[in-house]
């Protein structure tokens, strides 16, 4: 009725590197909304009507409370493997542009919204987001009580599930999610991070960027930083360069040693879809590096941070994800209103007080979202000060890596 | 930062009887502050001519006083019972205006009264227009282009900057006579020579036209520690030139992306601060301009507003009762969120569903009175409703209103029954109806229902009433279902 989509599309899968996912490939030519269906693993089922493309995929069902932004959620590598939800209930408005993207590619499994949008307004806008996930192969499901999924999901926790339009069979789909993988002890990493190192050293064009006012402090110094991609959000690589880094992106698997040769000014530690602690690869890189260059983290680049500092993880019940979310700084006692995205956390009795500082907290529900060393140039938060989508009120952390970069060693 | 505790009694003014543009908003705000700041053993004292208000009953306040709302009697009530703060942000403008003249007089310096909330500097920077302008522009934020010219030489300069069209308003004349809209030279030319003719000083104020632009406001929340979250965000159904007590509004805005949201987060905070209203809320104005996302700042109110009711509403986030305990030296952070009793208030509210308020007018009672809605507000009251889409919240707040309606069409009482027209007649009644929208109106949202009848598209009717063309899709999508279920009619 309203989603109809102009083009025909062949859809590919988009984690068909996946083992684990390659079954939920299907070829599917998108004409017309059909009549989908949304099973969760604990027996719900949800029906309604596809928009994107039209096929079947299977993912941990995930909710974002963010009111605007559904451009930058899709195309973030850390939803690798999740099928999201908008609390917020009307979705497509403004369309797809050729700015807002945060990959070069939608990531999620699969999209879940109360009612889309195929007509959207915007002065930016240079097609539909059904179209556009059409063209990507993900499956979008609309026309459902997401109110009610987001309840079962805080209830009960992520759960997996599954979207179709060939499979309508409610009891065949509930199989189909009990036997999708868990996302805990899963490395997603390896699935999303570049396969070769690579250059990044462009100015931030897009529009609307943020423009840094120290600028003039920079004094036209250049940092160079490795920034390990475990599904890297380019709005930080973005950021980055606003503050006058270089930066070399290298695979999430990317010796330590060979970092070190390089000889960075510092090192980032990217954000990244799955279970940090399956990560291993990462957390003893890390190690490796704590003590030699400075470090900052984001979101999963805090959590390996953490393990390898001697830290512990758990997987949050229903995880933090939205661009509301208030943590305190505890070092400045002021308030930011943050982006998140992550569904594992630090556990903040596993780390040595001694040794380790906790900086910020999630004033919803304590739990922890920076920390840095007492002694070494190493911090991270769990949050997003890149926002892309959400509230710019935490860049300041990118201008204290440069400051810690300053401080540590000489610019190129 | 917990409570003051250098204050013990609290003067909070009023904003009188109702009139239109100033309703029963500010009782809901001031009887809120008076309860908390009570709740808090602060000895409130009030001061409100209107007996027909909640805030005056008499356990709200400790001493209330129904007497004038004018620098003099407000001047007696604080030589009498020495308050040590006044908190002028939750009556409206009244409030605001009295205290105002009450510090420039020097009568709050004389017995030491402070005031709390919105200081005279941040009020006085937030409605003055140059002041304003000057910080906007410090700040790199832009504001109506435009310029104060005394000939017509320098108004031709201007207008090459600015391009039409352009408003043109000749300084001091009563009620704005003399100004208009230039759509071309010829017109500019002889508008500014006749608005110069007219200006006892020979002023005219020429500035860029933002008509038709699309309407954004934000509730911003600032307290002493400088933490400051946005509460809501609304999006105008009616574009700039219609007054917001006088426009439909939705929450949040609908068709913003993040970059855009963020870019006006951004400068409502920025503005909050530099304006320096210390505690409390404030409503920020912009316009964006739907071809190229050009924002400029149309203004802000260093008070709690009429918006500020809709926005605790439509969020859960009691907007005027924080802001009382922010104005008292509490921080964000030290006051528990209402809605969910155990996090605190300094949180940014999301929410899953459309809020849509929509005016009431009741020009049956004002005989004579030109119906054309322009920037003076006209409405009387007005309903909110939420719903899980637009189109129901709409649907909803439009039966809400009271007037015999049940929402957009369907009810058998259309002004024109376009089904009933014979084919040939349609295109003549369907100019009639796009040329009716052309001004807005009271009733415009149910010509949209007829021009969709008719079958114009949404590009013709966004021509016309440049409303959002967004919108315009969810009013057809009503109009669409009910042709559709009509069809099924036995």
């Amino acid at each position: 009725m309203r989603n109809v989509i102009s083009v025909c599309i062949v859809a590919q899968n988009m984690l068909s590197c996946v083992p684990q996912f390659e079954n939920s490939s299907h070829y599917v030519v998108g004409l017309r909304a059909l009549r989908a269906k949304l099973a969760l693993e604990n027996g719900t089922i949800f029906t309604g009507e596809s928009f994107g493309a039209a096929t079947e995929t299977m993912g941990e069902v995930v909710f974002n409370t963010s009111l605007t932004g559904y451009q930058e959620i899709l195309t973030d590598p850390s939803y690798a493997g999740q099928i999201v939800t908008m609390t917020y209930p009307l979705i497509g408005n403004y369309g797809i542009n050729f700015e807002d993207l945060e990959s070069v590619k939608p990531q999620v499994a699969g999209f879940v919204v109360k009612e889309y949008f195929d007509f959207y307004s915007n002065f930016r806008a240079k097609g539909s987001l059904g179209e556009w996930l059409a063209r990507h192969g993900i499956m979008g499901i609309q026309g459902i009580d997401t109110r009610m999924l987001t309840k079962i999901i805080r209830t009960r926790g992520a759960l997996r599930g599954i979207l179709s339009v060939y499979d309508l069979d409610d009891e065949s789909l509930v199989q189909k999610a009990k036997g999708s993988p868990e996302m805990k002890g899963l490395d997603l990493a390896k699935v999303v991070t570049a396969t070769e190192p690579y250059e990044w050293d462009e100015i931030d064009r897009t529009p609307f960027a943020l423009k840094p006012e120290y600028q003039k402090k920079l004094n036209g110094k250049r940092w160079r930083v490795v920034v390990y991609d475990y599904g890297v959000k380019q709005n930080i690589l973005r950021r980055l360069t606003s503050y006058g880094c270089r930066l070399t992106v290298v695979p999430a698997s990317f010796p330590a040693e060979q970092v070190l040769e390089m000889n960075p000014d510092g090192v980032f530690l990217s954000n990244g879809p799955g279970d940090p602690a399956a990560v291993r690869y990462g957390i003893q890189n890390i190690k490796k590096l704590i003590g030699k260059k400075p470090i900052f983290g984001i979101c999963l680049g805090h959590q390996l941070l953490a393990l390898a500092l001697g830290g512990k993880t758990f997987k949050l019940k229903f995880g933090h994800r939205g661009a509301n979310h208030p943590v305190k700084n505890l070092l400045t006692n002021t308030i930011e209103i943050t982006s998140q995205n992550h569904g594992f956390a630090v556990d903040l009795s596993s780390l040595d007080p001694s040794t380790v500082e906790i900086t910020h907290v999630n004033l919803n529900d304590e739990t922890n979202e920076g920390l840095r060393h007492r002694e070494l140039p190493v911090f991270s938060v769990q949050y997003h000060p890149e926002a892309s989508p959400g509230p710019h009120d935490s860049d300041y952390l990118f201008s204290q890596f440069v400051e810690m970069m300053a401080r540590e060693s000489i610019p190129v | 930062m917990p409570k003051r505790t250098d204050i013990h009694s609290i003067l909070i003014i009023g904003s009188g009887p109702i009139v239109i543009g100033q309703a029963c908003e500010f009782d809901y705000s001031g009887t809120q502050a008076c309860k908390v700041l009570k709740e808090e053993g602060f000895r409130v004292i009030l001061i409100n001519s209107n007996p027909a208000t909640i805030m005056t009953d008499p356990e709200l306040a400790d001493a209330t006083y129904v007497e004038p709302i004018t620098p003099a009697f407000v001047e007696k009530i604080i030589e009498k019972e020495r308050p040590d703060v006044i908190l002028p942000t939750m009556g409206g403008q009244t409030a605001l205006n009295t205290a105002v003249a009450l510090a420039e007089s020097g009568v709050l310096n004389k017995y030491g009264v402070e005031l709390i909330g919105a200081k005279l500097e941040a009020i006085k920077c937030a409605e003055d227009r140059e002041l304003f302008q000057e910080a906007m522009a410090e700040m790199g934020l832009e504001t109506a282009r435009g310029a104060f010219v005394h000939s017509l030489d320098e108004a031709l300069r201007v207008a090459d900057d600015i391009g039409f069209p352009i408003i043109i308003r000749p300084s001091f004349t009563l009620g704005g006579t003399g100004g208009g809209t230039a759509y071309n030279m010829e017109e500019f030319r002889s508008k500014v020579e006749h608005g110069l003719a007219s200006s006892p000083i020979s002023q005219v104020l020429i500035e860029e036209s933002v008509l038709g632009w699309k309407e954004y406001e934000l509730e911003v929340m600032r307290d002493l520690k400088d933490n400051v979250v946005i509460i809501c965000s609304i999006e105008n159904f009616d574009p700039m030139g219609v007054h917001t007590g006088d426009s439909i509004t939705v929450a949040p805005a609908q068709t913003l992306t993040d970059k855009e949201y963020q870019t006006m987060r951004d400068a409502a905070k920025k503005i909050i601060r530099r304006i320096g209203v210390e505690t409390g809320g404030s409503n920020i104005q912009f316009a964006v301009n739907p071809s190229n996302g050009r924002m400029i700042v149309i203004e802000m109110n260093p008070r709690v507003s009429r918006s500020s009711a809709l926005a605790s509403k439509a969020t859960g986030f009691p907007i005027a009762k924080i802001a009382a305990k922010l104005a008292v030296g509490y921080t964000l952070d030290e006051i528990p969120n209402d809605i969910t009793k155990e996090t605190p208030a300094s949180f940014e509210p999301t929410i899953d569903y459309c809020v849509v308020k929509i005016p009431r007018w009741d020009f049956e009672k004002f005989k004579g009175v030109d119906d054309t809605l322009g920037v003076q507000m006209k409405s009387v009251g007005e309903a909110m409703a939420i719903g899980r889409t637009f189109k129901e919240a709409f649907q909803k707040a439009l039966r809400s209103l009271e007037q015999g309606r049940f929402g957009l069409g369907a009810d058998g009482k259309d002004i024109i029954d376009v089904r009933t027209l014979p084919e040939e007649k349609k295109p003549e009644w369907k100019k009639k109806v796009l040329d009716r929208m052309k001004m807005p109106k009271p009733d415009n949202v149910f010509y949209l229902r007829y021009a969709f009848q008719l079958g114009s598209t949404i590009e013709e009717v966004h021509h016309i009433t440049k409303i959002d063309p967004w919108f315009l899709y969810n009013i057809k999508q009503i109009v669409d279902l009910e042709e559709e279920l009509y069809a099924y009619r036995a």
